[in-house]
C-alpha cells in the first residue's frame, strides 16, 4: 500500500472517525518495499492541494522515511526552467507513489485498533462485536 | 449491533462474502468491460478528481479515466489482490458499512452492483448512507443494483415476483483437464454451482431508499437489466 493511500484512510469505527486523534493512522511493525510505477508529474501535481501536509510529515517521520519540505510545495517548485520534472517533485514521487508498507499494522490513535496490512493490502473488517 | 442486524451480517457472510472470495478469480476472468454510463460517469469527472469504488470487485472501473485517482475497496481478499494491479490506484479491504475514510472529503464515488448483496432494507439504506457520508456537498455517487425488471433477460424476472433471491454461479469443471487428472488421481472437474443472495430492485426503489439515507436524486434511470441512480448527500 503506497503512502499516498494513507492520506485517504482513517479508523473504520464509527465513534473514532470524528476524532482528530484517529487521523493519520500510525504505522507499526511496517515493512516497506519500492514498487517502482512511472511517474506522471500531473498526477503528483493535482494530488499536492489534497494531502493533509501535517499528517503526511508525521507518517513519513515515523516511518524513517526522508523528510518531507516543511509546507505543501508550491507549483511552480515543481517543475524545473526548461519545464522539466523538477528533482523535489521526483522526490514526492519516490516518497508517495512508490514507497509501500508491504506488510505489517495501522494503529488508530484513539481506540488503539490494529488494522493489518499483508502482502501490500490494508483489511478494515472489524470483528462484529466492535462495529 | 441489533439482533437483527448481526442475523443480516452472518447471512451475508455466508451466502455473499464467502461466495465471492471463492469464486474471485473465475469471476474476474467475466468482468472486464465498463457499462456505458459508468464510463461516461467516470470520464466527465473533472482532472485531479478523487473519489471512490466500493465494492470494486476486480477493479475493472479504476483504470477508466487516467486523470483522476480512486481509492477502491472491497469485502473479498481475494478481489482485492487482483484490483490491486491498478496503479496509481490504491485498493483496501473494508466493508460498505465500516468505510475507513473521513466523512466529507472525497469529490465522487461509484458503487456498482454492491449495495443489492445487502440483506435487509436498513442494511441497504444503512449502506448508502455510508457511501453518501465520504462525499464533499453535492458530490455524485452513482450507484447500480440489479432490477426485478429483467423481462428481456434468460434469468426471467419481472414486476411481481419474488425480490430475494439466490443466483447460481456455475464453475465449469474443464474436460481437458479431467482427461489429463485420470491417468494422475480423482480431482473435482464436475461443474460446481454457487449461490448468491440478491435483492432485486423494483422501479423507484432504490430512489426511496436514497431519500431514507438521507440523500438526493440528481439523475435516476434503467440500463440493460439494472436500476442506476446519481445521489448527492442533502446538505446538514
Ligand atoms: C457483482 S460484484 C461487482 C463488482 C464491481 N463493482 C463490478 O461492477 O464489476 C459485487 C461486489 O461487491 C462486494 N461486496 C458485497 N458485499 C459487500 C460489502 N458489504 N462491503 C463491501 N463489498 C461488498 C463483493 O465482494 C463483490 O466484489
Ligand atoms: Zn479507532
Amino acid at each position: 500500500m503506497k503512502l499516498l493511500t494513507l492520506n485517504f484512510l482513517t479508523c473504520a469505527r464509527k465513534t473514532c472517525k470524528s476524532t482528530a486523534a484517529a487521523f493519520p493512522l500510525h504505522p507499526k511493525d511496517a515493512e516497506l518495499e519500492q514498487i517502482e510505477i512511472d511517474m506522471n508529474p500531473l498526477f503528483v501535481k493535482n494530488m499536492l492541494p489534497r494531502l493533509e501536509w501535517e499528517a503526511m510529515k508525521t507518517l513519513t517521520q515515523e516511518l524513517g522515511l526522508p523528510a518531507l519540505p516543511a509546507e505543501t510545495p508550491a507549483p511552480e517548485e515543481l517543475t524545473t526552467e526548461d519545464g522539466e520534472a523538477s528533482q523535489v517533485l521526483k522526490d514526492l514521487h519516490v516518497l508517495l507513489m512508490e514507497t509501500s508498507v508491504a506488510s505489517g499494522k495501522l494503529v488508530c490513535g484513539n481506540c488503539g485498533h490494529e488494522y493489518a496490512v499483508k502482502e501490500g493490502i490494508a483489511n478494515f473488517l472489524l470483528p462484529s462485536h466492535m462495529v | 449491533m441489533s439482533p437483527l442486524a448481526k442475523e443480516g451480517e452472518a447471512y451475508e457472510q455466508e451466502h455473499v462474502h464467502a461466495v465471492y472470495e471463492q469464486i474471485a478469480s473465475h469471476f474476474s476472468s467475466t468482468r472486464y468491460k465498463p457499462w456505458p454510463i459508468i464510463e461516461r460517469f467516470l470520464r466527465d469527472r473533472p482532472n485531479g478528481a478523487i473519489g471512490l469504488d466500493i465494492g470494486c470487485g476486480n477493479g475493472k472501473y479504476l483504470s477508466v479515466n487516467p486523470n483522476i485517482y480512486i481509492v477502491g475497496s472491497d469485502r473479498s481478499t481475494n478481489l482485492v489482490g487482483i484490483a490491486s494491479k491498478h496503479q496509481p490506484h490504491s485498493v483496501v479491504v473494508s466493508d460498505i458499512l465500516e468505510l475507513p475514510h473521513a466523512d466529507g472529503i472525497f469529490d465522487f464515488a461509484i458503487t456498482i452492483a454492491v449495495v443489492h448483496h445487502l440483506s435487509t432494507t436498513e442494511r441497504r439504506v444503512e449502506a448508502i448512507r455510508s457511501v453518501l457520508a465520504t462525499l464533499k456537498a453535492n458530490a455524485p455517487a452513482l450507484i447500480y443494483v440489479w432490477a426485478l425488471e429483467q423481462d428481456g433477460s434468460r434469468r426471467g424476472w419481472s414486476e411481481g415476483g419474488d425480490q430475494d433471491v439466490m443466483v447460481p454461479w456455475v464453475m465449469r469443471g474443464s474436460k481437458k483437464a479431467a482427461r489429463q487428472q485420470d491417468c494422475v488421481a480423482t480431482t473435482q472437474t464436475e461443474d460446481k454451482v454457487f449461490h448468491r443472495y440478491y435483492h432485486l430492485y423494483r422501479r423507484g426503489e432504490l430512489e426511496e431508499e436514497i431519500l431514507a439515507a438521507g440523500g438526493y436524486v440528481l439523475d435516476a434511470g434503467y440500463e440493460k437489466d439494472n436500476w442506476w441512480a446519481i445521489a448527492a448527500k442533502q446538505p446538514d
